[in-house]
Protein backbone atom coordinates (compact mmCIF):
# COMPACT_ATOMS: atom_id res chain seq x y z
CA UNK A 1 0.00 0.00 0.00
CA UNK A 2 2.98 2.29 0.57
CA UNK A 3 4.00 4.13 -2.62
CA UNK A 4 7.70 4.02 -3.40
CA UNK A 5 7.95 7.77 -2.89
CA UNK A 6 6.41 7.53 0.59
CA UNK A 7 8.63 4.56 1.47
CA UNK A 8 11.70 6.46 0.28
CA UNK A 9 10.80 9.50 2.40
CA UNK A 10 10.12 7.36 5.48
CA UNK A 11 13.52 5.78 4.95
CA UNK A 12 15.17 9.22 4.82
CA UNK A 13 13.55 10.12 8.14
CA UNK A 14 14.82 6.93 9.79
CA UNK A 15 18.31 7.39 8.39
CA UNK A 16 18.44 10.91 9.79
CA UNK A 17 18.75 12.68 6.42
CA UNK A 18 18.24 16.32 7.45
CA UNK A 19 16.80 17.55 4.17
CA UNK A 20 14.50 14.54 3.83
CA UNK A 21 13.35 14.89 7.43
CA UNK A 22 12.66 18.61 6.95
CA UNK A 23 10.69 17.87 3.76
CA UNK A 24 8.59 15.22 5.49
CA UNK A 25 7.82 17.68 8.30
CA UNK A 26 6.59 20.17 5.69
CA UNK A 27 4.45 17.52 4.00
CA UNK A 28 2.91 16.64 7.36
CA UNK A 29 2.36 20.31 8.15
CA UNK A 30 0.83 21.00 4.72
CA UNK A 31 -1.35 17.89 4.92
CA UNK A 32 0.20 16.61 1.71
CA UNK A 33 -1.57 13.60 0.21
CA UNK A 34 1.43 11.35 0.97
CA UNK A 35 1.65 12.40 4.64
CA UNK A 36 -0.74 9.74 6.00
CA UNK A 37 1.21 6.90 4.31
CA UNK A 38 4.52 8.24 5.58
CA UNK A 39 3.16 8.57 9.12
CA UNK A 40 1.64 5.11 8.83
CA UNK A 41 5.05 3.72 7.99
CA UNK A 42 6.88 5.62 10.77
CA UNK A 43 4.36 5.17 13.59
CA UNK A 44 5.49 3.14 16.56
CA UNK A 45 3.26 3.53 19.63
CA UNK A 46 5.91 1.99 21.89
CA UNK A 47 8.68 4.33 20.84
CA UNK A 48 11.06 5.26 23.62
CA UNK A 49 11.24 9.00 22.92
CA UNK A 50 10.60 11.23 25.94
CA UNK A 51 8.50 14.27 25.03
CA UNK A 52 8.68 17.35 27.18
CA UNK A 53 6.12 20.11 26.75
CA UNK A 54 7.00 23.66 27.73
CA UNK A 55 4.07 26.00 28.13
CA UNK A 56 3.21 29.31 29.76
CA UNK A 57 2.19 32.88 28.97
CA UNK A 58 3.93 34.95 26.26
CA UNK A 59 7.32 36.22 27.37
CA UNK A 60 7.55 33.83 30.35
CA UNK A 61 10.91 32.55 29.08
CA UNK A 62 9.83 29.31 27.41
CA UNK A 63 12.36 29.57 24.56
CA UNK A 64 15.21 30.54 26.86
CA UNK A 65 14.33 27.61 29.12
CA UNK A 66 14.11 25.30 26.10
CA UNK A 67 17.59 26.47 25.15
CA UNK A 68 18.84 25.48 28.63
CA UNK A 69 17.21 22.06 28.39
CA UNK A 70 18.83 21.43 24.99
CA UNK A 71 22.21 22.20 26.59
CA UNK A 72 21.50 19.75 29.39
CA UNK A 73 20.54 16.88 27.09
CA UNK A 74 23.40 17.61 24.68
CA UNK A 75 25.81 17.23 27.63
CA UNK A 76 24.39 13.73 28.02
CA UNK A 77 25.10 13.04 24.38
CA UNK A 78 21.58 12.54 23.04
CA UNK A 79 20.15 14.02 19.85
CA UNK A 80 17.54 16.63 20.73
CA UNK A 81 14.48 17.53 18.67
CA UNK A 82 12.58 20.77 19.22
CA UNK A 83 9.21 21.91 17.90
CA UNK A 84 8.46 25.55 18.64
CA UNK A 85 4.98 26.85 17.90
CA UNK A 86 4.14 30.52 17.34
CA UNK A 87 0.82 32.06 16.27
CA UNK A 88 -0.34 32.70 12.69
CA UNK A 89 -2.03 35.98 11.89
CA UNK A 90 -5.81 35.61 11.77
CA UNK A 91 -5.79 38.28 9.05
CA UNK A 92 -2.92 37.52 6.66
CA UNK A 93 -2.30 33.87 7.62
CA UNK A 94 1.37 34.80 7.88
CA UNK A 95 3.52 34.28 10.97
CA UNK A 96 6.71 35.53 12.54
CA UNK A 97 8.45 32.51 14.01
CA UNK A 98 11.02 33.88 16.41
CA UNK A 99 11.75 31.14 18.93
CA UNK A 100 15.11 30.33 17.32
CA UNK A 101 16.44 33.70 18.46
CA UNK A 102 16.68 32.33 22.02
CA UNK A 103 18.15 29.00 20.92
CA UNK A 104 21.19 30.34 19.12
CA UNK A 105 23.59 28.37 21.32
CA UNK A 106 22.61 25.28 19.36
CA UNK A 107 22.05 26.77 15.92
CA UNK A 108 25.03 25.04 14.33
CA UNK A 109 24.88 21.77 16.27
CA UNK A 110 23.87 19.09 13.71
CA UNK A 111 22.55 16.85 16.53
CA UNK A 112 19.89 19.40 17.44
CA UNK A 113 16.93 19.65 15.10
CA UNK A 114 14.78 22.73 15.64
CA UNK A 115 11.56 23.21 13.71
CA UNK A 116 9.34 26.28 13.99
CA UNK A 117 5.64 25.80 13.32
CA UNK A 118 2.88 28.38 12.94
CA UNK A 119 -0.39 27.37 14.59
CA UNK A 120 -2.30 28.04 11.32
CA UNK A 121 -5.49 28.89 13.14
CA UNK A 122 -5.51 25.83 15.42
CA UNK A 123 -6.55 26.57 19.00
CA UNK A 124 -5.07 24.91 22.04
CA UNK A 125 -1.52 26.30 22.01
CA UNK A 126 -0.20 24.03 19.25
CA UNK A 127 -0.75 23.61 15.52
CA UNK A 128 -3.10 20.93 14.22
CA UNK A 129 -0.16 18.85 12.99
CA UNK A 130 2.24 19.25 15.93
CA UNK A 131 1.42 15.78 17.23
CA UNK A 132 2.29 14.26 13.83
CA UNK A 133 5.52 16.28 13.55
CA UNK A 134 6.42 14.90 16.98
CA UNK A 135 5.99 11.31 15.73
CA UNK A 136 8.27 12.10 12.77
CA UNK A 137 11.06 13.46 15.01
CA UNK A 138 10.67 10.46 17.33
CA UNK A 139 11.00 8.13 14.33
CA UNK A 140 14.23 9.92 13.41
CA UNK A 141 15.39 8.87 16.91
CA UNK A 142 15.53 12.30 18.47
CA UNK A 143 15.18 11.78 22.20
CA UNK A 144 13.99 13.84 23.95
CA UNK A 145 11.74 15.99 21.80
CA UNK A 146 10.92 19.34 23.38
CA UNK A 147 7.64 20.93 22.34
CA UNK A 148 7.33 24.62 23.08
CA UNK A 149 3.77 25.94 22.82
CA UNK A 150 2.72 29.39 21.74
CA UNK A 151 2.32 31.87 24.56
CA UNK A 152 -0.87 30.65 26.22
CA UNK A 153 -3.61 32.16 28.32
CA UNK A 154 -5.80 30.14 30.63
CA UNK A 155 -7.29 27.27 28.67
CA UNK A 156 -4.78 26.11 26.06
CA UNK A 157 -4.04 22.74 27.57
CA UNK A 158 -3.58 20.50 24.52
CA UNK A 159 0.14 20.10 25.22
CA UNK A 160 -0.62 18.05 28.34
CA UNK A 161 -2.21 15.36 26.20
CA UNK A 162 0.69 14.98 23.77
CA UNK A 163 3.70 15.41 26.08
CA UNK A 164 4.98 12.87 28.63
CA UNK A 165 5.94 15.74 30.94
CA UNK A 166 4.51 19.24 30.87
CA UNK A 167 6.45 22.12 32.34
CA UNK A 168 4.25 25.09 33.18
CA UNK A 169 6.39 28.22 33.17
CA UNK A 170 5.06 31.12 35.27
CA UNK A 171 6.55 34.52 36.01
CA UNK A 172 5.80 37.20 38.62
CA UNK A 173 3.41 40.01 37.87
CA UNK A 174 0.57 38.31 36.03
CA UNK A 175 -2.17 38.72 38.59
CA UNK A 176 -3.22 37.93 42.12
CA UNK A 177 -3.70 34.53 43.74
CA UNK A 178 -7.19 34.09 42.32
CA UNK A 179 -5.45 33.56 38.97
CA UNK A 180 -3.56 30.57 40.34
CA UNK A 181 -6.79 29.06 41.68
CA UNK A 182 -8.53 29.03 38.30
CA UNK A 183 -9.15 25.85 36.34
CA UNK A 184 -7.35 25.14 33.08
CA UNK A 185 -3.69 25.87 32.52
CA UNK A 186 -2.87 25.80 36.26
CA UNK A 187 -3.89 22.15 36.38
CA UNK A 188 -1.68 20.74 33.63
CA UNK A 189 1.84 21.31 34.92
CA UNK A 190 3.64 18.12 35.93
CA UNK A 191 6.36 20.47 37.09
CA UNK A 192 5.72 24.14 37.76
CA UNK A 193 8.62 26.41 36.90
CA UNK A 194 8.74 29.86 38.45
CA UNK A 195 11.01 31.64 36.01
CA UNK A 196 12.74 35.01 36.24
CA UNK A 197 13.42 34.24 39.90
CA UNK A 198 15.40 37.44 40.33
CA UNK A 199 12.32 39.56 39.62
CA UNK A 200 10.27 41.35 42.25
CA UNK A 201 7.05 39.55 43.16
CA UNK A 202 8.60 36.08 43.22
CA UNK A 203 7.72 35.45 46.89
CA UNK A 204 4.09 36.34 46.27
CA UNK A 205 3.92 34.16 43.15
CA UNK A 206 5.41 31.18 44.97
CA UNK A 207 3.03 31.64 47.90
CA UNK A 208 -0.06 31.81 45.73
CA UNK A 209 1.01 28.84 43.57
CA UNK A 210 1.63 26.79 46.72
CA UNK A 211 -1.64 27.91 48.29
CA UNK A 212 -3.43 26.65 45.21
CA UNK A 213 -1.52 23.35 45.21
CA UNK A 214 -2.36 22.84 48.92
CA UNK A 215 -5.95 22.31 47.81
CA UNK A 216 -5.21 19.33 45.53
CA UNK A 217 -7.19 16.49 47.13
CA UNK A 218 -4.48 13.85 46.71
CA UNK A 219 -1.20 15.51 47.69
CA UNK A 220 0.71 12.66 46.03
CA UNK A 221 -0.30 14.34 42.74
CA UNK A 222 1.15 17.66 43.83
CA UNK A 223 3.62 18.85 41.19
CA UNK A 224 7.03 20.10 42.31
CA UNK A 225 7.49 23.89 42.15
CA UNK A 226 10.92 25.02 41.04
CA UNK A 227 12.31 28.52 41.04
CA UNK A 228 14.80 29.27 38.34
CA UNK A 229 16.28 31.86 36.06
CA UNK A 230 16.54 30.49 32.54
CA UNK A 231 18.53 33.58 31.65
CA UNK A 232 21.34 33.06 34.19
CA UNK A 233 20.98 29.30 34.57
CA UNK A 234 20.30 29.52 38.30
CA UNK A 235 17.99 26.70 39.43
CA UNK A 236 18.11 24.90 36.07
CA UNK A 237 19.97 21.93 37.61
CA UNK A 238 17.14 21.48 40.14
CA UNK A 239 14.68 21.57 37.26
CA UNK A 240 16.49 18.93 35.21
CA UNK A 241 16.73 16.74 38.35
CA UNK A 242 12.97 17.06 38.74
CA UNK A 243 12.42 16.17 35.07
CA UNK A 244 14.65 13.09 35.32
CA UNK A 245 12.92 11.97 38.50
CA UNK A 246 9.45 12.50 36.98
CA UNK A 247 10.41 10.66 33.79
CA UNK A 248 11.71 7.64 35.71
CA UNK A 249 8.64 7.42 37.93
CA UNK A 250 6.32 7.95 34.99
CA UNK A 251 3.65 5.58 33.78
CA UNK A 252 4.72 2.37 32.10
CA UNK A 253 5.38 2.45 28.39
CA UNK A 254 2.31 0.27 27.69
CA UNK A 255 0.04 2.84 29.32
CA UNK A 256 1.77 5.68 27.52
CA UNK A 257 1.51 3.82 24.20
CA UNK A 258 -2.22 3.27 24.70
CA UNK A 259 -2.75 6.91 25.61
CA UNK A 260 -0.82 8.02 22.51
CA UNK A 261 -2.74 5.80 20.09
CA UNK A 262 -6.06 6.81 21.63
CA UNK A 263 -5.17 10.46 21.35
CA UNK A 264 -4.13 10.28 17.72
CA UNK A 265 -7.16 8.22 16.75
CA UNK A 266 -9.46 10.66 18.54
CA UNK A 267 -8.06 13.65 16.74
CA UNK A 268 -8.27 11.82 13.42
CA UNK A 269 -11.93 11.00 14.15
CA UNK A 270 -12.53 14.71 14.78
CA UNK A 271 -10.84 15.76 11.55
CA UNK A 272 -12.43 13.08 9.38
CA UNK A 273 -15.84 13.71 10.96
CA UNK A 274 -15.61 17.31 9.89
CA UNK A 275 -14.45 16.37 6.39
CA UNK A 276 -17.31 13.89 5.95
CA UNK A 277 -19.91 16.30 7.27
CA UNK A 278 -18.67 19.03 4.93
CA UNK A 279 -18.80 16.65 1.98
CA UNK A 280 -22.37 15.66 2.78
CA UNK A 281 -23.35 19.32 2.92
CA UNK A 282 -21.64 19.91 -0.44
CA UNK A 283 -23.58 16.99 -1.94
CA UNK A 284 -26.86 18.28 -0.66
CA UNK A 285 -26.49 22.06 -0.97
CA UNK A 286 -23.57 22.65 -3.33
CA UNK A 287 -21.61 24.66 -0.78
CA UNK A 288 -21.63 25.67 2.86
CA UNK A 289 -22.64 29.18 1.78
CA UNK A 290 -25.66 27.74 -0.06
CA UNK A 291 -26.61 25.82 3.07
CA UNK A 292 -26.43 29.03 5.09
CA UNK A 293 -28.53 30.73 2.39
CA UNK A 294 -31.29 28.11 2.73
CA UNK A 295 -31.43 28.68 6.48
CA UNK A 296 -31.96 32.40 5.77
CA UNK A 297 -34.68 31.61 3.23
CA UNK A 298 -36.46 29.65 5.93
CA UNK A 299 -36.20 26.34 4.04
CA UNK A 300 -34.28 24.73 6.87
CA UNK A 301 -32.29 25.56 10.01
CA UNK A 302 -28.74 24.74 11.05
CA UNK A 303 -30.21 22.23 13.52
CA UNK A 304 -32.12 20.43 10.79
CA UNK A 305 -28.97 20.22 8.69
CA UNK A 306 -27.38 18.60 11.74
CA UNK A 307 -30.24 16.08 11.89
CA UNK A 308 -29.78 15.40 8.19
CA UNK A 309 -26.11 14.61 8.85
CA UNK A 310 -26.87 12.25 11.75
CA UNK A 311 -29.59 10.64 9.65
CA UNK A 312 -27.23 9.93 6.80
CA UNK A 313 -25.44 6.94 8.33
CA UNK A 314 -28.71 5.53 9.69
CA UNK A 315 -30.37 5.84 6.26
CA UNK A 316 -27.35 4.30 4.62
CA UNK A 317 -27.60 1.27 6.94
CA UNK A 318 -31.36 0.99 6.41
CA UNK A 319 -30.91 1.17 2.66
CA UNK A 320 -28.32 -1.57 2.85
CA UNK A 321 -30.71 -3.73 4.90
CA UNK A 322 -33.46 -3.11 2.36
CA UNK A 323 -31.15 -4.21 -0.40
CA UNK A 324 -30.43 -7.40 1.50
CA UNK A 325 -34.15 -8.10 1.98
CA UNK A 326 -34.70 -7.73 -1.75
CA UNK B 1 -3.08 20.90 0.80
CA UNK B 2 -2.32 24.02 2.78
CA UNK B 3 1.02 25.30 1.58
CA UNK B 4 2.58 28.47 2.94
CA UNK B 5 5.61 30.32 1.59
CA UNK B 6 8.37 29.92 4.20
CA UNK B 7 11.17 32.48 4.37
CA UNK B 8 14.18 32.60 6.68
CA UNK B 9 15.52 36.06 7.49
CA UNK B 10 19.02 35.90 8.90
CA UNK B 11 21.73 38.26 9.99
CA UNK B 12 25.18 36.81 9.50
CA UNK B 13 28.33 38.18 11.07
CA UNK B 14 29.08 40.84 13.62
CA UNK B 15 26.36 43.35 12.94
CA UNK B 16 23.73 44.16 15.53
CA UNK B 17 21.60 46.46 13.39
CA UNK B 18 18.46 44.45 12.82
CA UNK B 19 15.87 47.14 12.22
CA UNK B 20 15.81 46.42 8.48
CA UNK B 21 15.68 42.65 8.91
CA UNK B 22 12.79 42.93 11.36
CA UNK B 23 10.97 45.38 9.10
CA UNK B 24 11.17 42.98 6.16
CA UNK B 25 10.22 40.00 8.36
CA UNK B 26 7.14 41.87 9.50
CA UNK B 27 6.19 42.90 5.93
CA UNK B 28 6.47 39.30 4.73
CA UNK B 29 4.36 38.13 7.66
CA UNK B 30 1.69 40.64 6.69
CA UNK B 31 1.85 39.30 3.13
CA UNK B 32 0.80 35.89 4.47
CA UNK B 33 4.20 34.20 4.64
CA UNK B 34 5.70 32.19 7.49
CA UNK B 35 8.90 33.97 8.42
CA UNK B 36 11.60 32.39 10.56
CA UNK B 37 13.76 35.07 12.14
CA UNK B 38 17.11 33.85 13.44
CA UNK B 39 18.28 36.91 15.35
CA UNK B 40 21.59 38.72 15.06
CA UNK B 41 25.22 37.54 14.91
CA UNK B 42 24.69 34.22 13.19
CA UNK B 43 27.40 32.20 11.51
CA UNK B 44 26.87 31.17 7.87
CA UNK B 45 26.84 27.58 9.17
CA UNK B 46 23.99 28.20 11.60
CA UNK B 47 21.94 30.07 8.96
CA UNK B 48 22.37 27.25 6.42
CA UNK B 49 21.53 24.66 9.09
CA UNK B 50 18.38 26.51 10.11
CA UNK B 51 17.28 26.96 6.47
CA UNK B 52 17.53 23.20 5.86
CA UNK B 53 15.75 22.23 9.10
CA UNK B 54 12.99 24.76 8.57
CA UNK B 55 12.58 23.66 4.91
CA UNK B 56 12.27 27.24 3.70
CA UNK B 57 11.71 28.34 0.10
CA UNK B 58 13.75 31.54 0.53
CA UNK B 59 16.67 32.78 2.59
CA UNK B 60 17.06 36.56 2.95
CA UNK B 61 20.26 37.90 4.50
CA UNK B 62 20.68 41.39 5.88
CA UNK B 63 24.05 42.96 6.51
CA UNK B 64 25.21 46.49 7.16
CA UNK B 65 28.78 45.84 8.24
CA UNK B 66 30.43 45.58 4.84
CA UNK B 67 31.35 41.88 5.11
CA UNK B 68 28.74 40.80 2.55
CA UNK B 69 31.27 39.80 -0.12
CA UNK B 70 32.61 37.17 2.26
CA UNK B 71 29.54 36.08 4.27
CA UNK B 72 26.82 35.99 1.57
CA UNK B 73 28.67 33.59 -0.78
CA UNK B 74 29.63 31.46 2.23
CA UNK B 75 25.95 30.94 3.11
CA UNK B 76 25.26 30.05 -0.56
CA UNK B 77 28.11 27.52 -0.57
CA UNK B 78 27.05 25.86 2.70
CA UNK B 79 23.41 25.70 1.63
CA UNK B 80 24.39 23.97 -1.61
CA UNK B 81 26.64 21.53 0.27
CA UNK B 82 23.67 20.56 2.47
CA UNK B 83 21.45 19.85 -0.52
CA UNK B 84 19.67 23.20 -0.46
CA UNK B 85 20.73 24.66 -3.81
CA UNK B 86 17.07 25.04 -4.82
CA UNK B 87 16.46 27.53 -1.98
CA UNK B 88 16.26 31.05 -3.44
CA UNK B 89 18.67 33.53 -1.89
CA UNK B 90 18.27 37.29 -1.63
CA UNK B 91 20.10 39.93 0.32
CA UNK B 92 19.79 43.45 1.58
CA UNK B 93 21.55 46.17 3.50
CA UNK B 94 24.29 48.65 2.81
CA UNK B 95 25.71 47.09 -0.33
CA UNK B 96 27.59 49.15 -2.94
CA UNK B 97 26.31 48.90 -6.54
CA UNK B 98 29.63 47.48 -7.74
CA UNK B 99 29.36 44.46 -5.39
CA UNK B 100 25.96 43.39 -6.69
CA UNK B 101 27.09 41.52 -9.85
CA UNK B 102 29.53 39.43 -7.79
CA UNK B 103 26.83 38.50 -5.29
CA UNK B 104 24.43 37.58 -8.10
CA UNK B 105 27.14 35.36 -9.53
CA UNK B 106 27.45 33.72 -6.11
CA UNK B 107 23.78 32.71 -6.35
CA UNK B 108 21.83 35.67 -5.00
CA UNK B 109 18.71 36.28 -7.09
CA UNK B 110 18.20 39.83 -5.83
CA UNK B 111 19.93 42.44 -3.69
CA UNK B 112 17.83 45.17 -2.13
CA UNK B 113 19.61 48.36 -1.14
CA UNK B 114 18.48 51.05 1.34
CA UNK B 115 15.24 52.79 0.41
CA UNK B 116 13.64 49.73 -1.20
CA UNK B 117 9.94 49.60 -0.35
CA UNK B 118 8.99 46.36 1.43
CA UNK B 119 6.39 45.65 -1.26
CA UNK B 120 9.23 45.17 -3.75
CA UNK B 121 10.58 42.28 -1.67
CA UNK B 122 7.08 40.76 -1.39
CA UNK B 123 6.61 41.08 -5.17
CA UNK B 124 10.00 39.46 -5.81
CA UNK B 125 9.12 36.45 -3.66
CA UNK B 126 5.66 36.02 -5.16
CA UNK B 127 7.08 36.32 -8.67
CA UNK B 128 9.75 33.67 -7.91
CA UNK B 129 7.14 31.27 -6.51
CA UNK B 130 4.99 31.66 -9.66
CA UNK B 131 7.89 30.86 -11.99
CA UNK B 132 8.81 27.69 -10.11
Amino acid sequence: MLSSEAADLACKVRSYDQRGLARVLSMVENRHSLAPSILHSLYNPERSCLTIGITGPPGAGKSTLTNRLITYYRMHGTKVGVIAVDPSSPFSGGALLGDRVRMQDHASDPEVFIRSMANRGHLGGLSGTTRDALEVLAAASYNPVLVETMGVGQAEVEIASIADITLLVLVPGLGDEVQTMKAGIMEIGDIIVLNKSDRAGMEQLEMSVNASLDLIPDQADRPPVIRCSAQTGKGVAELTDAIVSYASSGTGSKAAARRRSALILNSIIREKGRELAEELILDRYGSIEEAIESTLEGKTTPYWIGEMLSGFLKNKRENENECKRD
Amino acid sequence: MDRKIRVLIGKPGLDGHDRGAKYIARALRDAGMEVIYTGIRQTPESIANAAIQEDVDFVGLSLLSGAHNHLFPEVARLLASKGGSDIVLFGGGVIPEEDIPGLKEAGFKAIFTPGTPATEVVDFIEQEIRTR
